[in-house]
């Protein structure tokens, strides 16, 4: 469908960006929308102003660790608990960024510094998935990412000024708009039999150590056990046949 | 808690995250890897995305649950279907959210 910019370079490909950028954003706002709303709500809740509310989005924007966070803020946590657990939940953050560095070599240290700031699970899921076809511009990269940002930050603001007034976004499935999309850009990261291994390895890691009650540190130690064994699979195969 | 600590902690939680964030990008895209690095880190993307999604699929408030009451597990197979050979992001996307939304309303 994106064939016709070949033929009309102007005056279309001067905008196509941003519409490509906001169709695979959707799912993201879709998803990050009521999130936001529910972070939004809790924040009040737990007794955050409203201008440290929207700062944490801002400044933070990490949707789950906001989410635990503002429950600890409520539990009456101290100072360095809250940072702690945040930086655990985080640290996730560390393998996406290795894994896209190697797409980001031609971009300046600023270029580097903004896009890192605005990578989470969903945008890396995203770029990882763009990256490795070879779509690495960047107006469009950074545009998903501020698209991302701003409908968390509206999500966020929303749930702000409705306050206890929660809406149940259930109804209309809205609540699985960011699984299908982990599940959509999986499928198509899926290229050969040794990511299907990888995938299903680290699937099953990550559910395995949540139910034994790593259920911050999940993420980061299934990634990286699965990574690892793929890698140790697939150089033994290569011994065997050569 | 007054304000302005709250704030404090949300420029510790800025800092703790944004670090993570920026330091591989910003250490490894100057240099050249090994190969099995590459190697490694391209099984990364696989790996995380299969580590996020299975337990949201998977787990509910009370453990695991395989249970045929489990929508997003249902849903899992059309999302699935539409991304592997319909090759449509929003339509994969669509079609797991109608799945739910329409099982919750007959169910």
């Amino acid at each position: 469908m994106n064939t016709q910019h070949i033929h009309t370079p102007n005056k279309t490909s001067r905008h196509n960006w941003i519409l490509r950028a906001l169709q695979q954003t959707l799912p993201v706002i879709l998803g990050y929308m009521p999130v936001g709303f529910a972070y939004g709500v809790l924040a009040q809740k737990s007794g955050l102003s409203s201008a440290n509310t929207m700062l944490m989005s801002l400044l933070v924007f990490a949707g789950s660790a906001q989410l635990i966070a503002v429950g600890l803020f409520a539990a009456g946590a101290g100072v360095a608990s809250i940072i702690l657990t945040t930086f655990v939940v985080n640290l996730r953050h560390l393998l996406m960024s290795a894994a896209l560095a190697q797409y980001l070599r031609s971009w300046t240290r600023w270029q580097q510094a903004i896009f890192a700031f605005q990578l989470t699970d969903e945008t890396f899921a995203l770029h990882s998935n763009r990256f490795s076809r070879g779509e690495t511009g960047k107006a469009e990269t950074l545009a998903i990412n501020m698209i991302a940002q701003i409908s968390w930050l509206g999500g966020s603001f929303l749930g702000l000024c409705a306050g206890s007034l929660i809406t149940d976004v259930k109804p209309i499935g809205l609540d699985y708009a960011l699984p299908a999309m982990f599940m959509v850009l999986l499928v198509w990261q899926l290229t050969s039999g040794l990511r299907w291994f990888t995938a299903i390895l680290a699937g099953l890691f990550s559910v395995g150590l949540a139910l034994a009650g790593f259920s911050q540190m999940n993420v980061i130690l299934a990634t990286v056990l699965a990574a690892s064994f793929g890698l140790g699979v697939e150089t033994w195969i290569n011994s065997r046949s050569s | 808690m007054d304000q302005f600590t709250v704030f404090v902690i949300i420029a510790g939680m800025m800092a703790v995250t944004y670090g993570p964030r920026l330091l591989p990008i910003a250490a490894l895209s100057s240099r050249s890897l090994s190969p099995w690095l590459i190697k490694w880190l391209n099984l990364i993307p696989a790996s995380v995305l299969a580590a996020l999604l299975l337990p949201s699929l998977v787990l509910g408030e009370q453990g695991l649950n395989l249970h045929p009451d489990n929508v997003y597990l249902w849903a899992a197979l059309p999302t699935f279907v539409v991304a592997k050979w319909g090759k449509s992001f929003v339509g994969a996307i669509v079609a797991g959210m109608a799945v739910v939304a329409l099982t919750r309303y007959f169910l």
